[in-house]
């Protein structure tokens, strides 16, 4: 039982990790209906940056002499996302207004090359330990007190996200700005006609959305270093997307959760009947059985199309 | 001037409908095949053979294959290196198990193969549509994959978990194995595409191809016609993942003589040939060519201009790679979604008046 | 206007059709019979259901009750494609036309469900393959003519005005040969002369054909002078069937839709 419970739970950390890459991905599709493959490595670059920043390994230091402290470096990484939103929109977007869905995924894909050939180039492609300070090592808590095994970044990083969502969950619901971001998200040329400035916006969700990676780039970063496998994670997120609708704040982690504790229940107790490394296609095949069945996700919209 | 079209009238259907309707166009296709058939064999090298053209023209077959799902049927599919794995086993599979079989035979059989797991991994398009078909095909690409380097029945148990084609020949050629000449690979090869361009050409311009097209522009006008959606994906499907298959034995086979399955087809196969479709151009048959000459040669172009002539690191070389083909992605799909194949359709205007501006 | 057809049985007979959407009614409870080489007209405010009527009919939309009868078969629900097959063909209120395709492929995209060679005889192309496209380019060639629409016959239609658009929506659907056309508002958008030439098209088809004809429409004038029968849907109810002159002095469709007319009558 107790087993079970730590492979549960492992799962759940493992899903929280999951579901603050897919919330950014939630954010630009609600606000321009744009699945974004870069989101990933938009995590990597934020790491990236934040790690040139604060560690004496990169340009910043060469250039200038002398690191960020970790509050500054978080800022400064920040601003980087800014410009890089900015850029994204006005090189790419900008041009693709009212394109089909299809294009504009293929345009983030493209999009996902760019920014990791230039933070390759940039920044290296070695893997950078990422410490900012977050707790590091196992809950003596939670083993004291019932000898589960739970590390203390993982814990960290749940917080975090709960405190993202409803935050996020607010934004959209209840500001001006949030409502201009739905109407975006459904239909760019009417929006356009009400007034609604779409650059702006897009400005606006695409930096949102890189504050998401950056925090996403921090918790992954601080577990396991900065490394280009990060930007895979565009991939894992397309099935947490489908099980708790491409929409949905709440439904990506839920998706998130979901599908890290069935990879590691399923890695764990199927696994070795099977030679192992389930993993790898849980996931879709799950997500692939919710297409089936309910191709909206758990929370999310249900499309309708009329002739 | 010299791209007139003037006196060239079409007096049958027959005449309008044919591939290449321009008079020059022709000229310049049966130019192509000659050189293609009767000049190369003669000067082609080992380096120009691997690194070139044999590349080329597996990428070209599995382009094709992808444009008929994805650019004629508007079908996204992110599986097309797991397919390829499926066509590079099947073929496997099929000469250690049946030494004796032609393996003009083998390839054919293994695209049949590729086509019924094209099949079985399509059947979800009927509830699921656009974007979301793309997921379901990146299980099917991460399954296969899984599947192939797992269980020891596809790679004859072999304890490296490598699958190696063995030698076999054609009409008294080594087409496989070491003793294969270069010329002797690249025929078989070029007599492969050759065939099946011209195949997909005639199937794309026909009722099959208009109903995938028609499935691709609005699928709910098309069912309200009475073209059925299942049966008409299913056969996009099926014959997209014959070509890929086919394309997969022979860069299996015949290209690169081993393959492992992590390496050979994973996700960024998938990629590169999606990648070759778009910016050859979705919907077209020619675009599919460009699109692999493209990307087949611009890694060696770099690596030539970077490496060999200013000195540059071979890893800083493949980031500047990966960074001009997303640049590239992104130009097309703003510039011209319709490719190269378009881009070369509007020089051909412009040939027409030339040296006239209007 | 008087034809000179000959109007027979009933062809499609509507009986008692109920289609709801969660909560909202589209249809409750309607019944009318079309007969056979007729021009059938369904007028009502916007809203009443005149679309979702004719959904039902060519199986787009499902109603939960009532019954269909097509040629004699009897079927509450059927699958799209399967009314295409029976006959059954239909333009759209918005324009459903293949944007990537020319105005002669989305007419021969019509002739589908009359061909048949297979995968291998197409990849081949020479032989039987080409023969059944050549033939069938005769036919289509024919509705080009008759829609006088050979000029724009290579472009592609999604460069096209409206006005044309819908008549090359039209050429498709006539190149199915239906026995039913069902045209959702096909003088939508248009201007006078347009106007004229859809309804002289319209009267062709159904003289030189004899194809029935269902359609919705809102230009009263049309209505009137074309229609052998008129069915007034307000709210998703019957409220008359008729003559036209039956139906313009019906009092219920006067209040409801019509309105009368003032200074003259």
């Amino acid at each position: 039982m107790l087993f079970f419970m730590e492979t549960f739970i492992g799962g759940l950390m493992a899903g929280v990790m999951y579901s603050l890459v897919a919330l950014g991905f939630v954010l630009i599709y609600k606000a321009s209906g744009i699945f974004n493959f870069a989101q990933g490595v938009f995590a990597l670059f934020a790491g990236l940056a934040l790690y040139d920043f604060i560690a004496e390994g990169g340009w910043f230091f060469g250039l200038f002499g002398f690191t960020l402290p970790i509050w500054a470096g978080i800022i400064a990484t920040m601003g980087v996302m800014v410009i890089v939103a900015w850029l994204v929109e006005r090189v790419v977007l900008r041009h693709l207004v009212n394109q089909e869905p299809i294009i504009l995924f293929m345009s983030t894909i493209g999009l996902a090359y760019v920014m990791e050939g230039l933070g390759d180039i940039m920044f290296g492609s070695d893997v950078k330990p990422l410490d900012i300070g977050l707790p590091q090592g196992a809950s003596d808590f939670l083993l004291d007190s019932f000898n589960l095994y739970v590390e203390k970044l993982e814990v960290v990083a749940a917080g975090t996200a709960a405190v993202l969502v409803i935050v996020l969950a607010i934004f959209f619901q209840k500001t001006r700005i949030g409502r201009a971001l739905r109407a975006v998200a459904d239909d760019h040329q009417a929006a356009l006609s009400v007034g609604i400035s779409l650059n702006t916006i897009w400005v606006i969700v695409w930096s949102v959305s890189g504050f998401v990676a950056l925090v996403a780039g921090i918790m992954w970063g601080s577990k396991s270093g900065i490394q280009f496998s990060l930007s895979l994670i565009a991939l894992k997120a397309l099935p947490v997307l489908i099980l708790g609708g491409f929409t949905s704040v709440p439904g990506a982690i839920i998706g998130g959760l979901i599908i890290g504790v069935g990879e590691k229940v399923a890695e764990v107790y199927a696994g070795p009947f099977v030679g192992g490394a389930i993993e790898n296609w849980f996931a879709y095949m799950l997500a692939l059985a919710f297409l089936l069945v309910r191709p909206q996700g758990l929370f999310g919209e249900k499309i309708i199309e009329r002739v | 001037m010299f791209y007139r079209e003037a006196g060239q009238f079409k007096t049958s259907y027959d005449a309008d409908q044919a591939v290449f309707p321009i008079l020059q166009d022709r000229v310049v296709i049966y130019a192509f095949a000659f050189i293609a058939v009767f000049v190369v064999p003669f000067i082609i090298n080992d380096y120009w053979a691997n690194a070139i053209l044999l590349q080329f023209l597996v990428y070209a077959l599995a382009a094709i294959g992808l444009n008929i799902l994805t650019g004629y049927c508007g079908q996204v599919s992110l599986g097309t290196g797991g397919f390829m794995a499926v066509g590079a086993y099947a073929s496997y599979k099929f000469v250690t198990s049946f030494p004796e079989l032609n393996y003009i035979v083998v390839v054919l059989l293994s695209g049949g193969v590729t086509a019924t797991v094209g099949v079985l991994f399509g059947l979800p398009s009927l509830r699921i549509k656009g974007f979301y078909l793309a997921v379901a095909t990146l299980a099917a690409q991460f399954f296969l994959i899984w599947l192939f380097n797992k269980v020891g029945w596809f790679f004859n148990y072999s304890p490296t978990g490598m699958i190696v084609s063995p030698p076999r020949e054609i009409f008294g050629f080594q087409i496989t194995g070491p003793e294969a000449t270069p010329a002797a690979r690249y025929l078989f090869c070029l007599g492969f595409v050759g065939v099946f361009a011209l195949a997909a050409k005639n199937i794309v311009r026909g009722r099959i191809g208009r109903n995938w097209m028609a499935i691709r522009d609005m699928d709910i006008a098309a069912e309200l016609i009475g073209i059925r959606p299942l049966q008409t994906k299913l056969m996009a499907f099926a014959v997209s993942s014959f070509y890929i298959g086919v394309a997969g034995a022979l860069y299996f086979g015949v290209w690169l003589g081993s393959a492992e399955p992590t390496e050979a087809f994973d996700i960024n196969q998938s990629f590169l040939v999606l990648f070759m479709i778009i910016i050859g151009g979705l919907g077209s048959i020619v675009g599919s060519f460009m699109g692999a000459a493209f990307m087949v040669l611009v890694p060696i172009l770099l690596k030539n201009i970077m490496v060999d002539g200013f000195d540059f690191a071979v890893g800083v070389a493949k980031h500047v790679e990966v960074t001009l083909l997303g640049a590239l992605i992104i130009f097309f799909l703003i510039v011209e979604p319709h490719g190269l194949a378009r881009l070369w359709q509007i020089l051909k205007e412009k040939l027409r008046r030339w040296p006239f501006p209007y | 206007m008087a034809h000179q057809r000959h109007i027979g049985e009933t062809i499609l007979s509507v009986d008692n059709i109920s289609l709801a959407f969660g909560g909202v009614k589209a249809l409750t409870d309607v019944s009318f019979s079309v007969r056979e080489h007729e021009i059938f007209a369904i007028i009502g405010p916007n809203g009443a259901g005149k679309s979702s009527m004719l959904n039902c009919i060519n199986g787009f939309y499902h109603p939960h009750q009532g019954t269909i009868t097509f040629k004699g078969k009897a079927r509450r629900q059927v699958r799209p494609s399967e009314a295409a097959r029976e006959g059954i063909a239909r333009t759209f209120q918005n324009i459903a036309l293949f944007t990537g395709m020319s105005t002669l492929d989305n007419i021969m995209t019509g002739r589908n469900t009359k061909m048949h060679k297979g995968l291998f005889w197409q990849a081949l192309h020479f032989g039987p393959a080409r023969d059944e496209e050549i033939e069938h380019r005769h036919f289509v060639e024919e509705i080009i003519d008759f829609l006088e629409i050979e000029a724009i016959r290579k472009t592609p239609v999604g460069t096209l005005p409206y006005g044309l658009q819908k008549r090359v929506e039209l050429g498709r659907a006539l190149a199915a040969q239906p026995d039913l056309l069902l045209l959702d508002e096909p003088m939508a958008g248009m201007n006078l002369e347009e106007k004229q030439d859809m309804c002289r098209y319209i009267l062709d088809v159904n003289d030189e054909f004899g194809t029935t004809i269902v359609l919705i429409e809102h230009d009263m004038g049309v209505v009137m002078d074309i229609s052998d029968r008129v069915v007034v849907l307000d709210y998703g109810k019957k409220l008359a069937d008729g003559t036209p002159d039956e139906v313009r002095t019906n009092q219920d469709v006067i209040d409801a839709y019509l309105g009368v007319a003032h200074g003259d009558e």
